[in-house]
């Protein structure tokens, strides 16, 4: 897809949303744009999540629902006033429902300048067999 | 009505017939800033979006780019404006591979935006650390605030 690379970039309103039970601690919550791709082998999921450092990261994955959810630190010094202000910090959450069978020990995640990489691989059983059909 | 008070009123205003349109005009531009929610955030509708904030002698100018190398991005500085563009590249996945979902977006960008006040451009630093861009551009030192001692 080359063609996707030479676009100008829009802007995107990050996206709020309300998680399930209602927070404790003040703070809005946003919910990052994934790219999710499937092979053979593997569900990969890529999420932006500027300003999460890997401590603040919690993925979990129970009854075939994966939860990301991070916390941010606010960016700017406390001594700093706001001229300009377009985006607004906050912390990350979204939850999906994995159909496939996942290999929970296989799972390997990174995350690298505010991208999250999270290849989740398929249990074998669960991996396409071709299936001859015999003729009679 | 433009038209009655016009040819009505031969008098009426005729030095300025667009004056009542303007008054409209400022009437509408109200009425949409009312009825947008005060949560919403205002931003020029270019790329990246920036906060921008001050210390006593820095202005910080920073823009959540993630996924963005340092070698990826271009900032330059001229007397008071600052300049980022890069582009933002999404590597290509397998041909085998099958998408649910694809909200993140590839491209190209440019974004120019005024600084309020003097800058010393020899003085500016950019880091770029777990998908935030941070500028911190020094004020020049005409543009610092100066503490003034009142004598009695």
């Amino acid at each position: 897809m080359t063609d996707t690379q030479s676009q100008d970039l829009r802007v995107r309103d990050k996206q709020e949303v309300a998680g399930p039970a209602e927070q404790t601690t003040p703070g809005l919550v946003f919910t990052p744009a994934v790219d999710i791709f499937e092979t053979e082998m593997a569900i990969t999921l890529l999420a932006d999540m500027p300003g999460v450092k890997a401590d603040d990261l919690t993925i979990d994955l129970r009854d075939n629902t994966l939860t990301l959810s991070a916390d941010t630190e606010p960016a700017d010094d406390s001594s700093e006033e706001g001229i300009l202000l377009e985006y607004e910090t906050g912390r990350y959450y979204r939850q999906f429902t994995l159909s496939e069978i996942i290999n929970q020990e296989k799972i390997d995640a990174k995350l690298e300048s505010g991208v999250l990489r999270l290849t989740l691989p398929k249990v074998e059983k669960a991996t396409p067999r071709k299936i001859a059909i015999n003729t009679g | 009505m433009i038209y009655r008070r016009l040819f009505g009123y031969p008098n009426y205003r005729i030095r300025s017939p667009f004056e009542e349109l303007e008054r409209m005009r400022r009437q509408m531009d109200r009425m949409y800033d009312d009825a947008r929610a005060p949560s919403q955030q205002v931003h020029a509708g270019v790329f990246p979006m920036i906060n921008l904030t001050e210390d006593v002698n820095k202005y910080f100018v920073r823009a959540e780019l993630p996924g963005l190398k340092a070698d990826e991005l271009d900032i330059q500085v001229t007397a008071n404006n600052l300049s980022i563009s890069g582009e933002r590249k999404i590597e290509a996945v397998d041909k085998s591979a099958r998408y649910h979902r694809r909200e993140r977006d590839a491209g190209r960008f440019s974004r120019v935006m005024g600084l309020p006040g003097d800058i010393d451009p020899e003085k500016v630093e950019a880091k770029l650390k777990n998908g935030i861009l941070t500028v911190a551009i020094s004020k020049a030192t005409i543009a610092k605030p100066k503490q003034i001692t009142v004598s009695s």
